[in-house]
């Protein structure tokens, strides 16, 4: 039993010191990015509830959720809110199209190096732009 | 079933991440489905006020659409958070305390999502 007991060799050669110096090829961005937007999609879930509740809750309550993007609420400032939002909105566009991609990866087999790599430019460029432009119309330059 | 259960449950094998697979890509699909057909109702119609954002979510078809979307939500987020976990995280302990964390967040969500929806 000793011999099976006996420490294994762990070999951790990436230390998240080290990652930050890494260059990721296209694919590889969205893949992190895809896992990076799932989880503050995940941790922000609470918070778009709860702007599903206002918003439905009654006329006066709808009134508060508007407000809240032009005074803010509470002790939170409108800027704040509206930041939030835009990060929902880069999560939610990012998870959605890499999402996209997958089920067409899935679907047609183009797991090649070109198409892959293609359609990962693809998949940051549209979400950035999208972002860009929602979160133009989100703080009032638009 | 009998291969899934008791004394004689097979342990190894492939094909124990196919049905985590096909459930985040079959619930992702549905999400979309909402998704789009929510971007449809709000870009039809006029300005966008209380009693029209109401009227989308109170017709009885959309909520039916809306509870299987949040239901999809939970599962899908499940999925991709463990797998976050089964990552990251090698103590079974803490794994463990943030698999059970998550279960109760999304319930939570889920719940209190459920029931604005009801109320309408």
């Amino acid at each position: 039993m000793a011999e099976d007991t006996k420490e294994r060799p762990v070999y951790r050669n990436i230390h998240v010191t080290q990652i930050v110096g890494y260059s990721l090829p296209p694919a590889g961005m969205v893949s992190i990015l895809h896992r990076v937007s799932g989880a503050l999609l995940f941790l922000l879930l609470p918070f778009v509830v709860w702007l599903f509740d206002v918003s439905l809750g009654s006329e006066i309550s709808y009134e508060r959720f508007s407000n809240a993007f032009v005074a803010g609420i509470g002790f939170v400032p409108a800027g704040l809110i509206k930041l939030v939002v835009l990060g929902l909105i880069w999560a939610y566009l990012h998870h959605f199209i890499a999402g996209l991609r997958h089920l067409w990866m899935d679907a047609t087999h183009s797991v090649g190096k070109q198409h892959s790599r293609v359609s990962a430019l693809i998949t940051l460029a549209s979400s950035l732009v999208l972002t860009v432009v929602l979160g133009a119309r989100l703080f009032g330059f638009l | 079933m009998s291969e899934h259960s008791g004394s004689k449950r097979l342990v190894v094998g492939a094909h124990y991440g196919l049905r985590d697979w096909l459930s985040q890509r079959i619930t992702a699909a549905l999400m979309a489905l909402f998704t789009a057909v929510l971007l449809l109702q709000l870009l039809a119609g006029g300005r966008l006020g209380y009693d029209r954002w109401a009227g989308i979510f109170a017709q009885q078809w959309m909520k039916v659409l809306t509870f299987v979307t949040i239901v999809s939500l939970a599962l899908h987020a499940w999925v991709g958070m463990r797998d976050i976990w089964m990552d990251y995280v090698k103590p079974v302990g803490i794994r463990l305390l943030l698999q059970v964390v998550t279960i109760v967040w999304l319930l939570g969500c889920a719940g209190w999502a459920v029931q604005v929806l009801w109320r309408l």
